[in-house]
This record gives C-alpha cells, sequence and structure tokens, in this order.
C-alpha cells in the first residue's frame, strides 16, 4: 500500500453528558485510496468525519493529515474539503463565486482563481450555468456545485458527508459512477460517510464499519462482504442468515458444531471458536430443490416453504426448516416461466456448501 | 496565524466562547440593574431615595394612600379592563375573518390592520386626537360622569390593542386543522355549533394571550393616552409622568414596582399560553 | 362585524380628519416644517435615531448570536431574559435611568466611592441615545435571532472549511445571509426611535429636542394643531418609506423573510 495520508490514532470524541460519539478510534488511510466509513445513523462516522475536517475536535487522541497532527488546527488551516450533506452552497452567490470562494479567501491571484474556477466548472459539467444562483438548481446541480467547490481547493482528502442521501434514486446511481470517474481522475482521497452500504461498496476501494463509536472491521468491499469479521458486520452488509451453534469439537481448522433443525455440522475454519457460535451463511449460497440433493460434501436440510416475495430479478424464499430455523434463500428467476419454482407450503430440500458458511464468534 | 481550538471543542462553539459570555452577562447586567435598583429603592427608608437607610413598607402604603394616585390607578384598571374586552372581541373576529375569508382587497385590509403597529405611537395618538375633536366626542366626554369620562380613552386603547390581539389569535389559527371542522360537519353539526365546540375551544389560548398582551398594552400606554386624555382624567402612567418630571422619590419606586409585578406576571402567562400552540405546529 | 368597522374607522377616520386640516392650511403647516429650526431638529432626530439603531445593531448581534449557540434547554430562558424589560413600562424603565444616571443618582454615588465625579450624566444626547439603546435593544435582538437561528449553520462551516477565517466567515457569509433580519431589526428599532418623545423628554430634557418633542409641544403647549399634524404626518412618511425599502430588500432577498 502506499503513503499514509490521514492516520486516526486514538480518537475519542465524547459530548457533555457522557456520551461517547467516538470511541478510541484508530487508523490509517492510504493516499488516493477512496476510502468509506460505513455504519447505522449514531455510530459516530459523520463526528469521525468532522473531527478530520475540524469542524470539530476530538476530546482525546491524534489526527494526522500529511504527516502532521492536526486535531487542533482550525478547519480553515486544513489542507481538507468538505461536501456538505446539505451542499452548503451559499444562496447569496452565484455558481461561479461559490467556486471562486475558497481561493478568493485565501488570497489566490484572480486571474489563476478564475482559470481554476473554469476547470473545476468544466470537471462537473457546469460551465453553462456558472452566473446561476443556487436557487435555481436542482439538487444534482447544486451537490456539483459543492463538488467543484471543494476539488478547488486542491485539497489532500476530500470529505463527503452523506452526499448522495439528498437525490432521488437514479440520479444516485448516476453520481456515483460519476465520483468514482473523479476519483480516479483528480487523483485526490476521498473519504466518503454513508450509511447506504450499496454506496460504500460500489464506490469505495476500502470500508471502516462502525457502531457505537467503534470501528468493527476495515476490509474491501468484497472481503467485507464475504468474510465479516463479527454478527454486527454480516448482519449489516447484505443479507444473511445467522444460526446459532454449539461447538462439539475444534480440531486442526476442522470444526464440528450442533444446530437445532440441522443436526452436526463440519465447517472448515482456522477460528479457535469454542462454545456457542453463530454461523452465517448469505441467501444467494443457498441452493433450494424439491428433491434431496446428490452432491456430496453439502450442508442439506429439508424445510417448508413459508413465503416467496418476487422482486422481478429474484425472488426471496423464506423456508421454515423442521425443528429449526428459518432460512432465507435468494433465487435467480431464471425463465419468464415459473418464477422461484416453489410455492407457499411447499416441501423443498436445501443446501450449500460448507466453504461458503462463516464461523463468528463475536 | 489564528489560534488553535481547544480539546473537544468546534469552531462553531460559540456558546463556550469566553468573550462572548462576557458581553452577555455584562449586557443583562445594564439591562435589569436600573429596574432592579428601583425595585430595590422602593424599600427604602430614605427619603431623598439614594443611600440605602433600612427595609420598609412604608413608601407602598403612601403611595396607595395617595389619593391622586388611587384615582389613576383605578381609572388605568377600568379602562385596561373594558378595553381589554373590547379589543380581544374585536382582535379574534378580525382574525377569523382574514383566515377563514377571500374578499376583494384583503391583502390592502390586512396592511391596513397592521398600521397601529407599525406607526409610531405618537403619530397614533395625534391622529386619534384628532378624530376625537372633530366627532366632538372629546367635548363629550368631558361632560359625562366616571366610568363614561374615559370613553374616549378607551376607544384609543381599543384601536392600538386589537391589531395585536389579532396577530396572536391568527398565528394561533393558522395551526388549526381544517379536518376539524370537516369532521365535525360531517358528524351533524351545524356551522354554529362548529364553530363554538370546535374553533372557539381551539382559539382559546391564542384569545387569552391575546387578552393579557391587550391588558399589558393598555395598562403601560403613556403616549397615546397622553394625547388622548382630557385634562380631568388621569391614568397611571400620565400620573407617574407628572411625578417623575417634578424628581424622584421612592413612591414612585413603589408604585413603579406594582407596576412590573403585574406586568411581569401577565407576560409570563401569556407566553406559558402561547408556548404549546408553537409545540403543536412544529 | 360593526365593532370592527368602527374600531377601523376610528384609525381611518383619525388620518383623513388630519389630511383635511392640512388641506385648508394649503401645505403651509408643511412648508414651515422645512424651517432651518425644524430641519435642524429633524436632522438631529435622524441621527440620533441612526446612532441609537446601530448601538443597538452592535449590541444586539453578538447577544443574539451567543443565544443561537448556547445549549437548547437555556434559549428559552435568556431569550426571556432579553425581552422581559421590553414588557416593562417603557416610563418606568426610563425613570429608572433617570435614578441611575442623575448627578444624585446611584452612578454618580458609586463613581463617588471611587473619587471619581459627580458627573452630568443626564440632559444631553448621550443620555437619549443610552436611553434609547436601553428601550428599544429587545427589538433587535429578537428579528436577529430568529434570522440567525434559521441559519443553516452548515454554511459557516463550509465557509471555514474552504479557508475562510472566522472574521471572513461572519462578513462574507454570516452577515449576508442575516441581512433580512438584520433589515427587520433595524427599521423596527428606528422607527420607534425617530418617533419617541418620552425618552428625549425625561432623559435629554431642554438640550436634546427630538421631533416627537416637538409634536407633543405643538399640541400641548403651543396649541398649533394643523402644525403639528404636519409634522406627525412627516414622521409617518417617513415610516412609510422605510417600511416601503425593506419590503424592497426582502423581494431582493426572497426567501429568507422575517
Amino acid at each position: 500500500m502506499s503513503e499514509t495520508i490521514v492516520s486516526i490514532r486514538n480518537v475519542t470524541k465524547s459530548f457533555p453528558g457522557g456520551v461517547k460519539a467516538v470511541d478510541n478510534v484508530s487508523f490509517d488511510i492510504a493516499q488516493n485510496e477512496f476510502f468509506a466509513l460505513l455504519g447505522p445513523s449514531g455510530c459516530g462516522k459523520t463526528t469521525l468525519l468532522r473531527m478530520i475536517s475540524g469542524l470539530e475536535t476530538p476530546t482525546a487522541g491524534q489526527i494526522v493529515i500529511g504527516g502532521e497532527d492536526m486535531a487542533l488546527t482550525p478547519p480553515n488551516k486544513r489542507p481538507t474539503n468538505m461536501v456538505f450533506q446539505s451542499y452548503a452552497v451559499f444562496p447569496h452567490m452565484t455558481v461561479a463565486d461559490n467556486v471562486a470562494y475558497g481561493l478568493k479567501v485565501t488570497g489566490v491571484p484572480r486571474d489563476e482563481t478564475k482559470r481554476r474556477v473554469a476547470e473545476a466548472l468544466e470537471m462537473v459539467k457546469l460551465t453553462a450555468l456558472a452566473d446561476r444562483k443556487p436557487d435555481q438548481m436542482s439538487g444534482g446541480q447544486r451537490q456539483r456545485v459543492a463538488l467543484a467547490r471543494a476539488l478547488v481547493k486542491r485539497p489532500k482528502v476530500l470529505l463527503l458527508d452523506e452526499p448522495l442521501s439528498a437525490l432521488d434514486a437514479k440520479l444516485r446511481d448516476e453520481m456515483r459512477l460519476e465520483l468514482t470517474r473523479l476519483q480516479e481522475n483528480v487523483g485526490i482521497t476521498f473519504i466518503i460517510v454513508t450509511h447506504d452500504q450499496d454506496e460504500a461498496l460500489s464506490m469505495a476501494s476500502r470500508i471502516a464499519v462502525m457502531d457505537r463509536g467503534a470501528v468493527r472491521q476495515i476490509a474491501t468491499p468484497s472481503e467485507l462482504y464475504e468474510h465479516p469479521s463479527s454478527r454486527f458486520v454480516a448482519d449489516f452488509i447484505g443479507k444473511v442468515n445467522l444460526i446459532e451453534a454449539q461447538v462439539i469439537s475444534n480440531t486442526a481448522g476442522a470444526l464440528v458444531c450442533e444446530v437445532k433443525g440441522l443436526g452436526r455440522l463440519e465447517l472448515p475454519t482456522a477460528s479457535p471458536a469454542a462454545g456457542t457460535i453463530a454461523i452465517a451463511v448469505r441467501p444467494e449460497k443457498l441452493k433450494i430443490g424439491t428433491s434431496e440433493p446428490l452432491a456430496a460434501n453439502v450442508i442439506k436440510t429439508r424445510g417448508k416453504v413459508r413465503d416467496v416475495a418476487y422482486y422481478g430479478d429474484t425472488s426471496h424464499v423464506v423456508v421454515a426448516v423442521d425443528n429449526g430455523p428459518d432460512l432465507s434463500v435468494n433465487v435467480q428467476n431464471e425463465s419468464r416461466l415459473g418464477g422461484a419454482g416453489v410455492e407457499r407450503g411447499q416441501e423443498v430440500w436445501l443446501h450449500w456448501s460448507p466453504n461458503d458458511t462463516l464461523v463468528l464468534t463475536e | 496565524m489564528a489560534g488553535q481550538l481547544k480539546l473537544g471543542q468546534g469552531p462553531l462553539d460559540y456558546g463556550n466562547r469566553l468573550w462572548l459570555k462576557l458581553l452577555f452577562a455584562a449586557i443583562i447586567f445594564v439591562l435589569y440593574v436600573p429596574i432592579i435598583t428601583l425595585i430595590a429603592f422602593s424599600f427604602n427608608t430614605d427619603r431623598r431615595g439614594i443611600v440605602w437607610r433600612g427595609f420598609t413598607f412604608d413608601n407602598y402604603v403612601k403611595a396607595w394612600n395617595n389619593a391622586s394616585l388611587q384615582e389613576a390607578l383605578i381609572n388605568s384598571l377600568m379602562i385596561a379592563f373594558i378595553a381589554t374586552i373590547i379589543a380581544t372581541i374585536l382582535g379574534a373576529l378580525t382574525a377569523l375573518l382574514l383566515w377563514r375569508f377571500r374578499f376583494p382587497g384583503k391583502g390592502a385590509y390586512e396592511g391596513f390592520m397592521a398600521l397601529p403597529i407599525v406607526i409610531p405611537e405618537i403619530c397614533m395618538g395625534v391622529s386619534l386626537l384628532l378624530f376625537f375633536i372633530n366627532t366632538g366626542m372629546m367635548d363629550l366626554s368631558v361632560k359625562l360622569i366616571w366610568p363614561f369620562n374615559l370613553l374616549n380613552i378607551i376607544i384609543a386603547h381599543v384601536a392600538f390593542c386589537f391589531p395585536f390581539v389579532a396577530v396572536v389569535v391568527r398565528s394561533r389559527l393558522v395551526g388549526f386543522n381544517r379536518q376539524l371542522e370537516e369532521a365535525s360537519k360531517d358528524l351533524g353539526a351545524s356551522e354554529w355549533q362548529t364553530f363554538w365546540s370546535i374553533i372557539v375551544p381551539f382559539m382559546m389560548p391564542g384569545l387569552i394571550a391575546g387578552a393579557l398582551l391587550a391588558f399589558t398594552l393598555s395598562l403601560d400606554d403613556f403616549v397615546i393616552t397622553f394625547f388622548t386624555s382630557g385634562p380631568e382624567t388621569v391614568t397611571f402612567p400620565v400620573k407617574v409622568y407628572s411625578l417623575v418630571r417634578r424628581g424622584v422619590s421612592p413612591e414612585i419606586n413603589a408604585a413603579s414596582t406594582v407596576l412590573i409585578v403585574v406586568t411581569v406576571i401577565a407576560t409570563i402567562l401569556a407566553m406559558k399560553l402561547q408556548a404549546p400552540a408553537k409545540t403543536e405546529k412544529s | 362585524m360593526w365593532f370592527m368597522s368602527f374600531g377601523e374607522k376610528a384609525v381611518i377616520d383619525g388620518e383623513i380628519s388630519i389630511t383635511e386640516i392640512d388641506i385648508t392650511g394649503t401645505l403651509a403647516n408643511y412648508a414651515r416644517s422645512f424651517d432651518p429650526l425644524y430641519l435642524t431638529i429633524m436632522w438631529k432626530s435622524i441621527w440620533i435615531s441612526a446612532l441609537a439603531t446601530a448601538l443597538c445593531l452592535a449590541t444586539a448581534y453578538p447577544i443574539a448570536f451567543g443565544i443561537c449557540f448556547a445549549p437548547a434547554k437555556w434559549k428559552p430562558y435568556l431569550l426571556l431574559l432579553i425581552i422581559l424589560p421590553f414588557w416593562i413600562n417603557l416610563l418606568i424603565r426610563t425613570y429608572a435611568l433617570i435614578a441611575v444616571f442623575r448627578t444624585q443618582g446611584y452612578l454618580n454615588l458609586s463613581l463617588g466611592w471611587i473619587g471619581l465625579g459627580p458627573f452630568d450624566m443626564l440632559y444631553n444626547n448621550g443620555a437619549v441615545i443610552f436611553g434609547l439603546v436601553y428601550v428599544y435593544m429587545p427589538f433587535m435582538v429578537l428579528p436577529l435571532y430568529a434570522t440567525i437561528e434559521r441559519l443553516d449553520k452548515s454554511f459557516l462551516e463550509a465557509s471555514l472549511d474552504l479557508g475562510a477565517s472566522q472574521f471572513t466567515t461572519f462578513l462574507k457569509v454570516t452577515v449576508p445571509l442575516t441581512m433580512p433580519g438584520i433589515i427587520s431589526g433595524i427599521l423596527l428599532v428606528f422607527i420607534p426611535c425617530l418617533g419617541s418623545f418620552l425618552t428625549p423628554d425625561l432623559l435629554g430634557g431642554a438640550n436634546a429636542i427630538m421631533i416627537g418633542n416637538v409634536i407633543e409641544r405643538q399640541f400641548k403647549a403651543a396649541n398649533d394643531w394643523p402644525f403639528g399634524s404636519a409634522l406627525s404626518f412627516l414622521l409617518m412618511y417617513a415610516t412609510f418609506g422605510a417600511l416601503a425599502l425593506r419590503s424592497l430588500f426582502a423581494r431582493r432577498s426572497k426567501g429568507v423573510d422575517i
């Protein structure tokens, strides 16, 4: 990995009244990363972002940006710029004035300002609207202004606070692609805060999942999805069947556990799990059939279809395992006929590979 | 270079800035010190009222026994009482009218209603005085016996109080859910029954707040009364004014303190009553 | 409904009757009000009011700002603390000021203890200006508070984030965005200041006469009613002019009107 640009070291932020928004968090962000802070609302991700920008200060810890501890540096002295959730595009200035603002107030020469503003507007395709006032623009356009205004400053780090949450679904998809493209073009580190896992998974190169002020896992999107380190992460990212299990034995990478309704399972794992654990399997890894699967080395069980929800491309089927848990299965609707191929009340067989089964102790 | 931030304190935490706190404290101090000294020295035994000589209620007793002060106070209360009732009804009707109906020139009418609120009091006083003279009411009221000789002051007070009542009641009515009215009619109530059983109870906090406001405004008013009162009728503020012109005395302190207490209580009551209406709206 | 038309009539008629007298006076009274003597007083009234308004703004802005950034549970109480004196009778508050500032007043007494004074602090322009600021400050705080409270704080954050200092942010973002409140406040203070008669009468005495005192004198002592009406109507026109200006501003910066 390349050089570290932002380093969060033992950062804690507690508010008056004792609430700890961020609790002893440490991690590094490398140059040129598209880094996402992901978590449910109130997990401290926005507070952390605001501390990087200088709009809030930690109660303890260091925030090192470009090799310098800036935990107490005012926001106007930091090499970071932010795209606000509400965009905060100044309503009393035109688009061009908005973009020029950050350069003017820091004394950049007039002709250079002019040139850079034109470039930035070009980059976000707003050249034609340079003289408009923000109240004559759509949400998507205002967002572009906010982006141009921040990028024109050529920050070392661009911070984005829920940048897509105020846009409608279609525009959001467009902006997602555009943000990724922009990040590749400008070569600036992006740190994005979002509660939307799809956003984080599709855009970010690395994701930190936060919960109640703590970072639960930092990993690439696919690693996060396929190898979550905890129940919280597994549950928060995508859909998952979480099943409680009792460890019978755990020797040399082979874990034997007992699951109610499924009997004894043998799972490959390196985890030194013991006692009560959770096993997790994603709904799309489960296969559904009307007859007993013939494949060897699979986990299989019988159950009754309790519910079928049709989503067009897929159907979500819930199967109640005899004397066991309810399991969700995603079925691709491959043919125009038949949909999921099962109906409510039908007796079915489920099977999946032990390799697709995760052992979670946390 | 700007200073560093403090640990755990953002750049916009102005609430924690010492200079702002100090300034705030200083302004509050300046705002309250004269009033507090005024109240405190109403309990002073010293005749000249400067040096503190001991606690007493004498000034209150003296003020109370002062016949002209007493008469002025009774006049003021009488005026405030009658003017409040009329202004409240008038204000409520105006508010209903503006809230309920559309009619040509509504905007102009609304602007006109707000006039007494925005124009300088002295202009209002002068206008009313001229009105009373031209209609001969000034001469008429002088001839009448108490309390009818207060008639023109009462009319003047109604004229400047009721727009305030209208504003308060109207802001209350804005929060009214029209569906309640429709539900009432749907359940078989007539227009009149709906008005009394649905709209009036809803308006009530606004009415009371408006009435209290009118009462304090009327009780407090000096300028308009000063212009519209005849030579014979004296209200409390007018009396205090003539006393103040002659100099400072602990008796005025005592009389003023009474008025301060009454208005502060009325104001706090009015605010309490208005508060729930606001939370319902948001 | 009859009552209402009556109440309205009281106001309308009042105005009409003034105009009638003015017509019979063939504008001579208006002409008289442009006499140098009254022009000086008019001019003085305007600058005293303007100065008082400016001082109000200078003190009220930080106060309103402070209240907006205070902890939420404190806000209503702080606001009440500012507004409460405004409900106390104008006359009584002015009287309280006299008691503090007069030559044998509390302030001079306190200054005497540290070996200063006594100073004559009453009956000059300064006393009138102080009195006006003291009396009308809450009028300034309220509209300012309302606009600052509604101001999205992320505008200020964005400005800081883009490299502007606190001072630049205040000048280039906070002030322009709270302009409607500033204008409302200025009008709410300036108009009553211009028409005030009690404060200059009691605090200014014969040395600081404002237009309100002249009007009062025409009606009470000099008994020159048409001239008094002409003056008070000029005052009213000034008020309307100010209000028209305000609505012009409001239209220009639409959306954030009080």
